[in-house]
């Protein structure tokens, strides 16, 4: 398979199945969402540095921006439309909202993505390890006291 | 970014012939790759996507009791792996202490040796850099320097290696293993990563089109678990690259220093392995005059490049915090703060 044009790249996501043509350049934040319209995922520095675009292959979570689409190719892609299930809010989801955990909102799909992953992967354990573990999601408004509620409250209701 | 010809071999030898075309490179957890792309740093015109070659993805035990690691096993999977975390605790740690969460998801063990400098002028693609452009000089020489390098620049180039795992894999006498087009071949970690000199565009010792198949670690190295650490001094908490790191191992008997590893990252081109300081510690007593002895030879020959001499000194107190911490012991569990000198362990003294 060699291009230099488009090339057929089926993507998995939110358990629908997608066949796209795309340039082999196309990152999956940019397919996921110029192409697909899935605008949940956020671009904000698209440099791998603010944690914006996070979103889950294979059930971990990862940087869409600093990932190509043809990489993703046959692997499970979970975005944050994908977390709710049907109609009813993800724990982390309905505790950022209880917990006010976020002011403009645009870092909020990473952050919970992000936090989907932490608490899955045990290291929700303390304040602490929260904050190391979430430390690759920036949040420019500062909520973070109330991203470390948010994540303990869902870290202990899933935990139930 | 530029557009590429993108390509996805089935194996090893199906990979390295395609990367011996001119302008190819190789892409696996694409961390540094894609972003160095997306700055125009880097162009490369043909992708060889080794990503899904399943050969490169195991830890294996060798028969003479070393470990063979995969150039693709993922960073986050590595420094979970329970046997590895325990018989490598500073390796793990050093994993730990780098990137995000979702970084060491997708970064890989050969990744990681071969990302590029962060000096931000090697970024910038407005500014004279040796290392990106060969004879368009040096902005970070009189530029925005206080994290450059202390050890073995040149007036070519004073920029670091940023990684964190290479630090204790060098200390603990780590070896990659190379694949190329003649064969395959070993060459150690130390003798890997090449100072500027007056060509600091060759970083490694790679040939083009050579791919790193695995790194492996002798049976020696696990001979250090109990007293292994690695300590980073970064700008903020958690998520930054070390200003100044330090990986320290030890055996000690009654006393006596009977083994000794030290090695430093963010002060040099390269993981900076500390032999002649590991020489002043070999038979001394295990105290904090030793140390501070070994921290003053690790640092005899260091220099400021710029604005950066508080490094030199910053590096001699972590060398022996990191020896003292190494010998208090490996923590039974991994701190919170992996590698952070703000983390409280017990038997840690926090003025060392």
């Amino acid at each position: 398979m060699t291009s230099k044009t488009t090339i057929p790249v089926h993507l998995d996501i939110n358990g629908r199945h997608h066949t796209l043509e795309l340039e082999p350049r196309v990152t999956l934040l940019d397919a996921l969402r110029d192409r697909l319209g899935l605008t949940g995922t956020k671009k904000g520095c698209d440099h791998g540095q603010c944690g914006a675009c996070t979103v889950h292959v294979d059930g971990e979570r990862v940087l869409a921006c600093l990932t190509l689409a043809a990489q993703a190719e046959g692997r499970t892609i979970t975005t944050i439309e994908g977390l709710a299930r049907e109609g009813e809010l993800h724990p982390v989801q309905a505790a950022f909202l209880e917990q006010d955990a976020f002011q403009c909102g645009y870092c909020t799909p990473g952050q919970i993505m992000s936090a989907v992953a932490c608490i899955r992967e045990g290291h929700a354990g303390s304040d602490e390890e929260i904050r190391e573990y979430m430390a690759g999601n920036l949040c420019r408004c500062g909520a973070y006291p109330h991203i470390v509620a948010a994540v303990r409250q869902a870290a202990l209701e899933v935990a139930s | 970014m530029r557009d590429f010809d993108y390509f996805r071999p089935a194996t090893i030898s199906d990979a390295v012939a395609a990367a011996a075309e001119p302008g190819s490179a190789y892409l696996a957890g694409g961390t540094n790759l894609l972003d160095l792309m997306k700055g125009g740093i880097t162009s490369p015109e043909r992708i060889v996507d080794i990503s899904r070659l399943p050969e490169l993805n195991r830890i294996e035990t060798l028969d003479d009791g070393g470990l063979r690691i995969g150039a693709l096993v993922r960073n986050a999977d590595l420094a979970h792996d329970p046997a590895f975390a325990k018989a490598y605790p500073a390796v793990a740690e050093a994993l730990l202490s780098g990137a995000s969460a979702q970084l060491r998801n997708a970064a890989t063990v050969g990744g990681n040796l071969l990302q590029r400098t962060r000096c931000s002028y090697f970024y910038d693609t407005a500014s004279a850099c040796n290392r990106r452009q060969p004879g368009s000089g040096c902005s970070a020489l009189g530029g925005e320097n206080r994290l450059h390098a202390i050890l073995g620049w040149s007036d070519a180039c004073i920029a670091t290696h940023p990684s964190d795992f290479c630090v204790p894999l060098v200390a603990l006498d780590a070896v990659v293993e190379i694949e190329g087009k003649e064969g395959r071949r070993h060459v150690t970690l130390e003798e890997f990563h090449r100072l500027p000199g007056d060509t600091p565009q060759r970083e490694t010792v790679l040939q083009p089109g050579e791919l790193i198949v695995a790194v492996r670690l002798p049976a020696q190295a696990a001979s250090f678990a109990s007293h292994a650490r690695y300590l980073k001094v970064r700008e903020r908490t958690s998520y930054a690259f070390a200003v100044v790191s330090a990986a320290a191992a030890l055996v000690v008997d009654r006393g006596k220093i009977r083994g000794a590893r030290l090695a430093l990252g963010g002060v040099a081109a390269k993981p900076w392995r500390a032999r002649s300081a590991e020489a002043v510690l070999l038979g001394a007593d295990a105290d904090e005059a030793s140390f501070v002895r070994a921290a003053d030879a690790a640092l005899a020959d260091a220099s400021p490049s710029g604005d950066n001499a508080f490094k030199i000194e910053l590096a001699r107190r972590i060398v022996v915090r990191a020896l003292t911490s190494a010998l208090a012991g490996t923590p039974a569990v991994m701190p919170a703060l992996p590698a952070s000198p703000f983390s409280s362990l017990p038997g840690v003294r926090h003025d060392a």
